[in-house]
């Protein structure tokens, strides 16, 4: 009853293939979209902004790369920790080197960047397949990192070896540096966000994203029907890598304003982003944004009230978040292997009789 | 000259170290396509286990082994009842993120059972270098690297007796060859299962006794299962042999790349030299060294 497009006839060929084609989706992502501009900007505070909603959107974004590369283009990758690494590192060097340079611009060209390095690692797709791909994405983990790690330009020759991001301003409001306000760098994000998630949304339902899904479903049947598998995978790098790069730079420059190769992006972060993929759903944009906003308030869920409510101990509740996470993560792909995206679908199966039998 | 061999023996002797988690690896992959990350998770909780009865209830240490491989079954029959059942015919991917789930309830307990602090194993493993081989030849190599060579090629030859010559081995590999097969001619797929994860288990043991003995029972035993993968891709997924020859040349590879182009570059780059060296192998065989050719039909 609440989900009934019964009545929405569509009279175009734009109407029919339009991003939300039916009413109450357009009704639900508007409301949304202005709940998350208008009224979560006057509640933010510093804790909100620094452990919810900064990390929610930046990783919905790493995410949302991640799941072309993987989910759509069927290419497993464990490298998304140094794909960030790239962006962060990028973002960095042009912050310090063109202070006048808008942050705008810094952040999209940090994609870029991580693009072409993404498209480097890229080429031994073409040969190898699978689980050897993924290990061989490996190497672009612990290469990239060393390599940030050991060469002194990256990091401008201070002795610290960490990066720190330098104050920038967006049409003279702070966004970066330790005294951005909480709720001028979360609508700098979202709107960030929005806008890249709704240019992947239309790139996955166009013909780049039908290639991609044509190479993963069977490669070899793919190249027979005319694709060609050189161009659609490296393009899936190279997109997937201008998100993962544009997540590092914005998790530097905005959210945390201070990195370090290893200890920031390590291969942690590719697993985690991985997770939020899988539990969110493989080949959905909803799904990359659900599977963050889990795998973000879990582990606060959990500690809460582990630590507050139970009275346990730091050492031991952290344990127990882990075994629980691992639990948590298993118990899932058990009950719903297709993760969160699916159980959506199912729900608006569900709503569209709702509260009627039939 | 001297100084080359030793970094050779001194690589092949790690390498033989990699080889063990490998192995543990290739088993389990084979007999149900499982892409086991938990494998040296696996080692540090049978290692943590095993330091835990010795310390805890003061066991001598071959009862605490036997106490630790009785663990071990347990522990791949609760995963094939909790985990694995439930995950017949899912996608790869999904088996093995359920593998790095198991990986993080390992890490967890194994700490909250046994405590997070490093931990030392000794069970009268012979340490320091073997003097045999200094007086004679002037060549500095640890006994306990000896050992470990001496237990893998032992390990391997007790897997491969149990693999060719024992009736649940042919059953083990007729599961490898074809799920459905040997489902339709009544081996049971979860009884096989339990078994491969066992002997995984106690191949888990090996290492995480042989690395513990060497550094100390500590969290990082659990990374080199990382270390491991790019020993896997160059053998090949299906392979015992290619575990132990992947992890023989990633061994050597890896010492002499230290010791000879490290220095060039700034050192440290054991961390990623193995990843390229395996890369540079797949380019030119995608299958790994040893691995089952890849036939793709439409």
């Amino acid at each position: 009853m609440l989900y009934r497009e019964a009545g929405q006839f569509k009279t175009s060929y734009q109407a029919d293939q339009a991003i939300f084609p039916i009413l109450q989706d357009r009704w639900f992502v508007v409301t949304f979209l202005l709940a998350a501009l208008a009224v979560v900007p006057l509640l933010i505070n510093d804790y909100f902004a620094n452990a919810v909603f900064l990390p929610f959107l930046i990783y919905a974004l790493a995410a949302i790369g991640l799941n072309i590369l993987t989910g759509y283009c069927g290419q497993l990758s464990l490298g998304t920790g140094a794909f960030m690494a790239v962006g962060a590192y990028a973002s960095y060097k042009m912050m310090t080197a063109f202070p006048d340079l808008s942050i705008i611009v810094v952040f999209v060209l940090s994609g870029v960047i991580t693009a072409a390095v993404g498209m480097l690692f890229g080429l031994p797709s073409l040969r190898i397949k699978g689980f050897y791909l993924a290990v061989a994405t490996l190497a672009a983990q612990f290469f990239i990192i060393w390599l940030f790690y050991k060469v002194p330009w990256f990091f401008n020759y201070n002795a610290t070896g960490q990066i720190s991001a330098p104050p920038r301003e967006v049409f003279g409001i702070l966004v970066t540096g330790p005294r951005a306000e909480p709720a001028a760098t979360y609508i700098f994000t979202l709107v960030f966000v929005a806008v890249f998630a709704y240019f992947a949304k239309n790139l996955v339902r166009g013909r780049a994203g039908r290639s991609w899904m044509a190479i993963r479903d069977m490669d070899i049947a793919a190249e027979l029907i005319g694709i060609r598998p050189l161009t659609t995978k490296l393009l899936a790098f190279g997109i997937s890598s201008f998100y993962v790069g544009m997540a590092g730079a914005l998790m530097f420059a905005v959210w945390l304003g201070a990195a370090e190769s290893g200890e920031t992006f390590g291969i942690d972060q590719s697993f985690l982003v991985l997770f939020m993929i899988i539990i969110g759903g493989l080949g959905s944009i909803l799904g990359s944004f659900l599977g963050a906003a889990f795998m973000v308030l879990m582990p606060i869920l959990l500690k809460q009230s582990m630590v507050d409510g139970l009275g346990l101990a730091a050492v031991t509740a952290k344990h127990i978040e882990i075994i629980l996470m691992g639990c948590l993560i298993i118990f899932f792909l058990i009950v719903e292997p297709h993760g969160f995206a699916r159980l959506w679908q199912i729900a608006k199966e569900k709503l569209r009789l709702w509260p009627f039998p039939h | 000259m001297m100084f080359f061999l030793e970094i050779v023996i001194s690589g092949l002797t790690t390498g033989v170290m990699y080889s063990l988690v490998a192995i543990g690896f290739v088993l389990i992959f084979k007999a149900s396509g499982v892409f086991n990350f938990a494998q040296g998770v696996l080692a540090l909780f049978a290692a943590l286990t095993l330091v835990g009865l010795m310390e805890k209830f003061g066991l001598p240490a071959w009862l605490a082994i036997i106490g630790t491989i009785a663990v071990m079954i347990a522990l791949a029959w609760a995963i094939e009842y909790f985990v694995l059942r439930h995950l017949v015919n899912q996608e790869h991917i999904i088996l093995f993120m359920s593998t790095l789930g198991l990986a993080y309830v390992l890490e967890g307990a194994g700490d909250i059972l046994w405590g997070s602090d490093v931990k030392v194993l000794d069970i009268g493993l012979p340490q320091g270098a073997s003097d045999w081989l200094l007086d004679s030849y002037g060549l500095y190599v640890e006994k306990l690297e000896i050992v470990a060579a001496v237990v893998a090629t032992a390990l391997v030859v007790v897997l491969a007796v149990f693999f060719q010559r024992t009736r649940i081995g042919r059953a083990l590999r007729a599961v490898a060859d074809d799920h459905q097969a040997a489902l339709s001619i009544g081996i049971s797929l979860r009884t096989i299962w339990i078994i491969v994860w066992s002997v995984s288990g106690i191949v888990a043991l090996v290492a995480g006794i042989m690395w513990g003995s060497k550094s100390g029972v500590q969290f990082s035993l659990s990374l080199i299962a990382l270390k491991a993968l790019p020993v896997l891709i160059l053998g090949g997924f299906t392979s015992i042999p290619g575990a132990i020859i992947g992890g023989l040349i990633i061994g050597v590879g890896e010492k002499l790349a230290e010791v000879y182009l490290g220095s060039m570059v700034g050192g440290a780059i054991e961390n990623w030299f193995a990843y390229m060296l395996a890369l540079a192998f797949l380019m030119f065989r995608p299958q790994g060294l040893f691995g089952e050719k890849i036939i793709e039909r439409v």
